[in-house]
């Protein structure tokens, strides 16, 4: 490809000709992915409040090792107590050894990279709006070319999916006051519950996973199978960016509710 | 009638160019073309103008209203706020020739680099082909194309980045996905999207999906899954040795 010669249009960071108020949809992005960040990494390193009765976190969810000095996150604990190899110097928290897999997943994703790139780093702070720096690479090369691993954090994401769907089931095994568990239902399930509901929409409608199922087939309708999954996941993708928020939220509400259940400020009611 | 200033850019005969505001009648039903031909046959027969069907179709008038790239024969005025100048300017990305005309051939020159259609031997021996009309489907969206340019005038890589040489745009990517995902289709893109289509510069903002008059699923339809292919081909080590296995 030849390059034409161009008058050089002079475009310093944020001109544009635009009217309209372009700046809110990257500002609100800035927000709401920036609480998140702050809220989850210090919810991670708080090392406590992260059960309450047969609620677990999601951010701390499965626990692999906890705390000794945290009792009730041992009752949740796959391989028990921390164990005496774990380095000192390192800080400790389950959530430290699980968040970074569903985070790089979302980090990853096609959805939160366009939308970051904007608000983050105002590449483009808008679309027609001028930007910061001259030099691009794109992910055309390191460190953005990292971003192709997505669907290895993907396959990820899908086990987590049925660990988590196992404590919701978990949440709903309440003490009998016999030493066993009965079946039961609180505002707290329903929550997690909500939160696998609408991770698995986001997952499932990963745009990874719709190319995995049938998208990589010239001819997706050749296989019945495979026919089905890219339909559905199809359907799911078209309403992506609407998941990535409402997981996003609800994932960190779930974090939110059990910890502030486990605090004595909130009340967790009974229903069945 | 309502009265309406329309501050269109006009080319300088030195280079370069500036605004120049234009007053004008205005009514209900009219778009931003009709005030452009209304201002160019009452007030500046010299002015350029790229245009022909009014209808959506050809893709020829092509500009920036209010800084955002659109169709100008498809903004409805009633959709604008008239009580401020509505600017009217040339596509940002193409040298400009004059007024609201730029030199689009940049784009002709990329679309005969990308390798055409090879069909597999016919299904029939009438010479036609059986397939799904679903699988026909998903290509069908990207043939609404009318080749406006506004796609590549709003993606910042050939806005601000100017990567002309890397980089072939969202509308030739789309072109790429038509013919890559065309089920009888023979023929492999995939290293030319990865190393001389630049596929790998979209970051994948969505303002070409943005601005499509024709409602494209620029990006989750047509980017997104060819550089899913790529990453099949050429960085999962898993789907890279099965292919090699092939």
């Amino acid at each position: 490809m030849q390059v034409i010669p161009v008058t050089d249009v002079s475009r310093g960071f944020g001109s544009t000709s635009r009217r309209d108020t372009w700046w809110v949809a990257p500002l609100a992005v800035f927000l709401g992915l920036g609480t998140f960040v702050v809220y989850s990494t210090w919810a991670a390193f708080q090392n406590a409040h992260y059960t309450f009765g047969p609620y677990l976190s999601p951010f701390y969810a499965p626990v692999l090792w906890a705390s000794p000095d945290y009792p009730a996150g041992l009752e949740h604990a796959w391989f028990g107590a921390k164990p005496a190899w774990f380095p000192a110097l390192v800080p400790f928290s389950p959530a430290l050894l699980i968040l970074p897999f569903p985070g790089l997943f979302r980090f990853t994703c096609y959805y939160y990279r366009g939308a970051y790139y904007k608000a983050f780093w105002a590449d483009p702070p808008s679309c027609a709006v001028g930007e910061p720096r001259k030099s691009y690479w794109g992910e055309n090369s390191f460190p953005l070319i990292l971003q192709n691993v997505h669907r290895y954090f993907l396959y990820i994401a899908c086990i987590f999916l049925f660990l988590l769907s196992y404590d919701v089931w978990l949440a709903t095994r309440w003490p009998d006051g016999n030493g066993g568990t009965t079946f039961g239902i609180g505002v707290g399930t329903l929550i997690l519950a909500l939160n696998v509901v609408l991770l698995t929409s986001y997952t499932l409608g990963c745009h990874a996973m719709r190319h995995i199922v049938g998208g990589f087939k010239d001819e997706v309708s050749k296989s019945a199978m495979c026919d089905g999954a890219y339909a559905c996941s199809s359907a799911l993708n078209y309403k992506h960016q609407l998941f990535a928020w409402l997981s996003l939220f609800t994932v960190g509400f779930c974090d939110l509710y059990v910890r502030l259940c486990s605090m004595g400020i909130w009340t967790d009611y009974r229903i069945l | 009638m309502a009265q309406a200033t329309f501050r269109i850019w006009r080319t300088q005969p030195g280079g370069g160019g500036a605004f120049q505001d234009y007053q004008t009648e205005v009514s209900e039903g009219m778009v931003v073309l009709d005030a452009v031909h209304r201002v160019q046959a009452e007030q500046a027969p010299d002015l350029a103008c790229r245009w022909n069907c009014k209808a959506g179709k050809c893709g020829s008038c092509s500009a920036e209203i209010n800084g955002r790239p659109r169709l100008m024969c498809m903004t409805r005025l009633n959709s604008l706020n008239l009580n401020e100048p509505v600017t009217v300017e040339p596509m940002r990305t193409f040298p400009p020739i004059k007024d609201l005309v730029t030199d689009v051939s940049w784009n002709f020159r990329v679309k005969k680099t990308i390798r055409k259609i090879t069909p597999r031997p016919p299904d029939a021996p009438d010479g036609t082909y059986r397939f799904a009309q679903r699988d026909a489907d998903r290509v069908q969206e990207f043939r609404k194309c009318i080749e406006c340019f506004l796609c590549q005038d709003v993606c910042h890589v050939l806005r601000d980045h100017r990567e002309f040489n890397e980089f072939i745009g969202p509308r030739f990517l789309i072109y790429n996905a038509q013919l890559e995902m065309n089920p009888i289709d023979t023929a492999d893109r995939l290293q030319d999207l990865k190393d001389k289509h630049g596929i790998g510069y979209c970051n994948i903002t969505k303002c070409c999906t943005k601005v499509c008059p024709e409602h494209i699923h620029i990006t989750d339809n047509g980017i997104i899954p060819l550089k899913e292919r790529v990453v099949s081909r050429f960085y999962d080590p898993v789907t890279r040795l099965l292919h090699m296995l092939k």
